[in-house]
């Protein structure tokens, strides 16, 4: 256990390296991607760009801007190259969003997805179970920012019914947090209920026809007994396997909602920081996000062990 | 659907792929999504032929300051407030039958047609550049097992832990400002190879990790062993032996992948840094109609009903292809954000309809 733990942790970090060399990379590497240039604006001088190339370092080699980088990463000193603000202050504002979006959404995929997957597995070829598996691969079809820009047409445009995007700090008013984040909530849940449920759905039917669930039903369990103790229990292995896969992607910001609600979470950071080629906070929020995504893998690889007992941690090929 | 006691009664059967296509034709609904698919085909193949015969007009051809008759009566094509014609149906003999995209005046029923060739285009070519990725690395690591796995399995984990979005966007806003050069091959920065070549390549990991899976236990069967005792070289077994085993796994992979990956053009498109401006596609027409989505709210739900009705018809029909080619085995493999499944969660499944 120890020793897979240390393992994992190493290679943790060896991943993060890699992913922050890529990014840099891809902004320092490409062509036409001069930040100095496109700090003095169109039509500078080239005394001002030359200035601006000393002042920012632009002019040391590459490994030397990147230590010097990531140290300031990692010090809370990085600025950003457009209206140099503190990337990492910009960060810490943005978690409450950001993570209130992710959680909720969570809570809400994760009881339908439950519900919906349940009912079409007990009901596999049924009405029921044809209805509810063609809403959800209609969940999983759909462009999650067109989804969004309807609702808020509809919804908030047209009808006032919930109001506009924003984000509204819970200890300020609890109400007006739930009611400018039940959009944002809904429009994320949706398409990874479709997707739970499904995953629940083949998952359960798997399950209901290994030998010990007819063992159950043969020394004469109630069917209640047989499905939570028994299938319930083994199914959900896969949906929390994935739950935390998915919550770890949801932590690092999500673009497309967040920047469609102006949920002013890191998510929101990064499509701004994106548009203008920033790379400071494009570095900083990659990081992160790729934290977030490394860690859930690791905590998933244990929480499988401890789930499904025939799993053992040092042999697993990942 | 059907139960699957048909098959047993059936005629003899005459080779996997036979029985497989038995078994999709009896599915009704994944047919019924089949002849979806092909609609939208037609439709978008259609393209040039609706815009040259009936609307007479370009997917990029701006009509802003026009007037047209409809149904004998001058209307503006764009209104002076900016506001733009709305469907006029056959009304101006097919001109405008969807009316026009916004101030620029372009004809939305030949964009919308133009853009679908696109994101399909898109979505296919870059769904074969994943799979051909995919397979390949997928056969190397799990065959040669190793450093050469580590060095691939790392190389993919990296590409994983970045948040996929980020990675597709960054990559799309250097390269679409810049363009790409790859030897003697330029590629300008409006190019729709940008975005194929970026979401091919952002999808590779999610398909070669199951591969991989796949391949290392197909190589410990017995096949792979006699074919070894013949004196077969590492290529022969990879591409002679292993790879056919895994055709089966890699189209539904294919079919599901094209959905994922047109799923990320309009996103990519979206925000800018996919398929560029003047082209058409479905995603940027969705950004364009957003600008009028309060007055116009069609050119908005318009194209999101193409790309959801396309990615929807291949979701059910990749379904429906995992249940003919291999009614046992599970192929878990989600076109979402593209996460499979922990592996080894191959089971019996007989209840499945």
């Amino acid at each position: 256990m120890a020793r897979f733990l240390v393992r994992r942790l190493v290679g943790m970090v060896a991943v993060l390296f890699a992913v922050s060399v890529l990014t840099f990379l891809i902004f320092n590497v490409i062509p036409n991607s001069d930040p100095a240039q496109r700090m003095a604006g169109k039509n500078a001088t080239p005394q001002l760009v030359a200035s601006i190339t000393r002042e920012w370092g632009f002019d040391k080699s590459l490994p030397e801007q990147y230590v010097t980088m990531m140290r300031k990463v990692f010090t809370g000193d990085l600025i950003s190259y457009q209206g140099r603000e503190d990337v990492d202050e910009r960060i810490v504002e943005g978690i409450p969003a950001t993570f209130s979006l992710c959680f909720g959404a969570a809570a809400i995929w994760m009881f339908f997805g439950i519900l919906f997957g349940y009912l079409s597995a007990v009901r596999a070829g049924g009405w029921l179970d044809r209805t509810l598996t063609v809403l959800a691969v209609t969940g999983i079809s759909m462009p999650v920012f067109w989804l969004a820009a309807i609702f808020l047409n509809y919804l908030t445009y047209k009808t006032s019914i919930f109001p506009s995007g924003g984000y509204v700090e819970f200890g300020e008013d609890p109400i007006e947090w739930a009611s400018h984040l039940i959009l944002p909530w809904v429009t994320l849940a949706i398409l990874y209920i479709g997707f739970y449920s499904r995953v629940l759905r083949s998952s359960m039917l798997d399950v209901m026809n290994e030998d010990y669930v007819r063992t159950a039903r043969a020394k004469g369990l109630s069917e209640r007994r047989v499905m939570s103790r028994h299938v319930m229990r083994n199914s959900l292995i896969p949906i929390v396997t994935l739950f935390g896969l998915d919550v770890g992607v949801l932590l690092g910001g999500a673009i497309l909602i967040e920047a469609i609600f102006s949920l002013n979470g890191i998510g929101q950071y990064a499509y701004e920081a994106l548009k203008d080629a920033d790379l400071p906070p494009i570095m900083a929020i990659t990081l992160f996000g790729a934290f977030f995504i490394v860690l859930f893998n690791t905590l998933v690889d244990l929480a499988y062990a401890w789930l499904d007992p025939r799993v053992r941690l040092g042999a697993s090929p990942q | 659907m059907v139960p699957d006691s048909i098959a047993a009664t059936g005629p003899a059967a005459s080779g996997p792929w036979r029985l497989a296509l038995r078994r999709l034709r009896r599915n009704r609904v994944a047919l019924a999504f089949l002849g979806l698919f092909v609609l939208i085909l037609a439709f978008v193949l259609a393209a040039p032929l609706w815009a040259n015969e009936v609307a007479g007009t370009g997917p990029n051809k701006t009509h802003t300051l026009e007037k047209i008759e409809v149904n004998g009566e001058q209307r503006d094509v764009v209104d002076p407030t900016g506001q733009p014609i709305g469907p006029v149906w056959l009304g101006a003999g097919g001109k405008f039958f969807l009316g026009a995209d916004g101030r620029l005046g372009r004809d939305e029923m030949v964009r919308l047609m133009y853009g679908g060739r696109t994101s399909l285009f898109v979505g296919l070519v870059s769904a074969l550049i994943t799979t051909v990725l995919a397979t390949l690395l997928g056969l190397l690591a799990g065959y040669y097992r190793g450093w050469t796995d580590t060095l691939i399995s790392r190389t993919l984990d990296v590409v994983w832990a970045f948040p996929v979005l980020l990675l597709a966007i960054a990559l799309g806003l250097v390269l679409a400002v810049g363009g790409l050069q790859i030897g003697p091959l330029h590629l300008s920065g409006g190019s729709i190879w940008i975005p194929i070549l970026i979401i091919g390549f952002v999808s590779t990991p999610y398909m070669a990790r199951p591969l991989r899976g796949e391949v290392l236990s197909l190589r410990e069967k017995e096949f792979v062993e006699a074919a070894v005792a013949q004196g077969a070289g590492s290529l022969r077994v990879m591409f002679g032996e292993l790879l056919p085993n895994l055709t089966s796994t890699i189209i539904v992979f294919f079919t599901l992948n094209i959905a994922a990956n047109m799923l990320i053009e309009s996103a990519l498109s979206f925000l800018g840094v996919g398929v560029q401006q003047p082209n058409a596609s479905w995603g940027t027409m969705i950004a364009v109609g957003l600008e009028l989505i309060t007055s116009s709210p069609l050119l908005t739900i318009l194209p999101g009903t193409m790309i959801l009705l396309t990615v929807l018809s291949l979701n059910v029909l990749g379904d429906g292809l995992r249940d003919a080619l291999d009614p046992r085995s599970k192929v878990r493999f989600e076109a979402h954000s593209g996460l499979s499944a922990p592996e080894g969660s191959e089971t019996i499944d007989g209840l499945a309809p």
